[in-house]
């Protein structure tokens, strides 16, 4: 399949297909956490002018920390998300799906430096356009993946319809494509629904659609259950 | 077995696993009680992975396998996760791992030492002879800018001053010294030639500022001042290159690994000079902005100091941990 997903084999003998993060997701996020950032420093300037020189030592502390290790504190701490990542649900991992661990978030985001030259990030960009998993010069020295957070889809709810044997004897892989297309059907319009479902025309009962007492999506509901396994 | 058959067998398995997974995942929590439900932890995520192949041999539905697929990667987050232990491995870093490491890496360090004191000594050189070359090397605003921090008559010295803003230096040096090492660091990714031009750079900078200082004759203030913090600064500066000399070594010769992975490995043996880089910064603007800046004490004092630093950091990165590896 023509994806962008990154297959990593564990130990246990499986392996992860890990949505890779793209460009403009990762930007967003990047786009974010300098808001947070700069909001940061704003804060921090406010509240140590009470003290003088001494709070404005404090405040270049705290800018160099912000502007070097903002990404780095929250990668090792918050399951590799900074702020703005956890907004567009995407996180850092190593690249054999192991947690992001001190060291590497260290190099990934020094080298942010060197992915900035010349200007704007250039070299981070045709880093990214040029890698296969989007990768950014400090990536590629860290060994770091950006990639989506895995959602669980929730289920669209039991119908109390019961299982419906279908007429003709089906392949794994279109059983399987059944079952997804009446799993993903909550999320279209009940009419796109019925279309693609009467592309399996011959495949159905079509006396009953003609009769008008169910339609095909509904028919085509209830062979997914049998299916399933559900008589 | 059909799949609702599956999932109904396994349902309530997946249920306690995902409950052990949050447990593992909040931040706050009691660690007794996460131990004791962690227990048998392995055993339940190796079956969920099993359970995982399975649904992808028999091809169940997509939503079940997302399902499955979502709670093995959360699973296998917890489950190799590395221990941190952070204080720990500070104070062995400190003890011999950074000056271990030095020593190992003696050839980008020497390259480095080379690449900075090298340039600087021929600019000194030559400034000495022909002094207005400080200004085809150095912008003239700066020149006079420095001119004033060390003249004699000031009563503080270093970068301009005022009272009490011993503190306020403090975070500046740290700020930008240590955000020019990274800075050089990260630059070595491009085939060292970032890091070459810092290392050059600041080298001849430096050069053509001594030799300057040396010209208008106010060599007291000036050498009193950098005397007592030269060691560390300059030591770090030579070691934060090395890093990034290693690192972009890795991508012009990567020996026999692939060129990514040849960068991986550079990446984590460098970091260590950086993380020493980092330490001998901390110690420079500590000095800096604490001693250095002290005007009362005797300039024979400060070079005192100053001599005994090069001694320690020396005998530091030399002598310790000999016989260990980092």
């Amino acid at each position: 399949m023509l994806d962008t997903t990154r297959e990593v084999e564990v130990p246990e003998g499986i392996t992860l297909s890990l949505p890779v993060a793209s460009l403009v997701s990762r930007s967003l996020a990047f786009l974010i956490d300098l808001l947070i950032r700069f909001a940061i420093i704003f804060v921090a300037l406010q509240i140590f002018a009470i003290f003088g020189d001494l709070g404005s030592g404090f405040v270049l502390i705290a800018m160099f920390l912000v502007e070097w290790f903002y990404p780095v504190l929250f990668e090792v701490f918050y399951h590799g998300q900074t702020l703005g990542k956890k907004v567009m649900g995407i996180m850092v991992i190593n690249d054999d799906g192991t947690p992001i661990d001190w060291s590497s978030s260290i190099v990934r985001n020094l080298l942010r430096f060197a992915d900035f030259l010349p200007f704007m990030y250039a070299f981070g960009f045709l880093s990214m356009m040029f890698s296969r998993d989007f990768k950014r010069l400090g990536d590629f020295a860290a060994g770091t993946l950006v990639v989506h957070k895995l959602e669980q889809i929730d289920k669209a709810e039991q119908s109390t319809l019961d299982g419906l044997a279908p007429k003709v004897p089906l392949t794994l892989e279109e059983q399987s494509a059944i079952i997804g297309f009446t799993e993903r059907a909550a999320k279209m319009s009940p009419s796109r629904v019925n279309e693609l479902a009467g592309f399996l025309g011959p495949w159905l009962d079509q006396d009953k659609i003609k009769q008008g007492k169910e339609s095909a999506a509904v028919q085509l509901s209830r062979i997914a259950k049998w299916l399933r396994g559900h008589k | 077995m059909r799949q609702e058959e599956f999932e109904q067998r396994y349902q309530e398995e997946w249920r306690q696993f995902e409950n052990k997974v949050v447990l593992a995942e909040s931040v706050t929590g009691k660690k007794a009680e996460k131990q004791n439900i962690l227990r048998e932890f392995a055993q339940h995520y190796r079956q969920l992975c099993y359970c995982l192949a399975l649904a992808r041999e028999r091809q169940y539905s997509p939503y079940l396998i997302q399902k499955l697929e979502a709670l093995v990667f959360r699973g296998h987050q917890i489950f190799y996760q590395k221990r941190l232990g952070i204080f720990r491995r500070i104070y062995q870093f400190i003890l011999f791992g950074f000056p271990v490491a030095v020593r190992e890496q003696s050839r980008f360090v020497w390259i480095a030492t080379a690449l900075f004191y090298f340039p600087g000594l021929m600019v000194f050189l030559f400034t000495l002879i022909f002094p207005e070359m400080v200004y085809a090397v150095v912008d003239p605003e700066m020149v006079s800018r420095i001119e004033s921090m060390y003249d004699p008559t000031a009563d503080r010295l270093g970068r301009e001053r005022q009272s009490d803003t011993d503190f306020m230096m403090f975070g500046y040096y740290i700020r930008n010294n240590i955000g020019i090492a990274f800075q050089s660091f990260a630059g070595g990714i491009l085939a060292t030639l970032g890091t070459q031009f810092f290392l050059i750079y600041n080298g001849v900078f430096f050069g053509a500022i001594d030799a300057h200082i040396i010209n208008i004759g106010y060599t007291e203030t000036f050498y009193g001042f950098v005397a007592g913090h030269s060691s560390y600064e300059l030591t770090g500066i030579v070691l934060s290159g090395a890093a990034g000399l290693q690192l972009g070594w890795a991508v012009i010769a990567p020996g026999r690994f692939s060129r990514k992975q040849a960068l991986i490995n550079a990446g984590k043996q460098a970091m260590v000079l950086v993380y020493g880089a980092i330490f001998l910064l901390l110690i420079a603007a500590f000095v800096e902005a604490f001693w250095s800046s002290m005007s009362s004490i005797p300039v024979s004092t400060k070079y005192w100091v100053g001599i005994a630093g090069w001694v320690v950091v020396i005998g530091y990165l030399t002598l310790l941990g000999r016989g260990r590896r980092g």
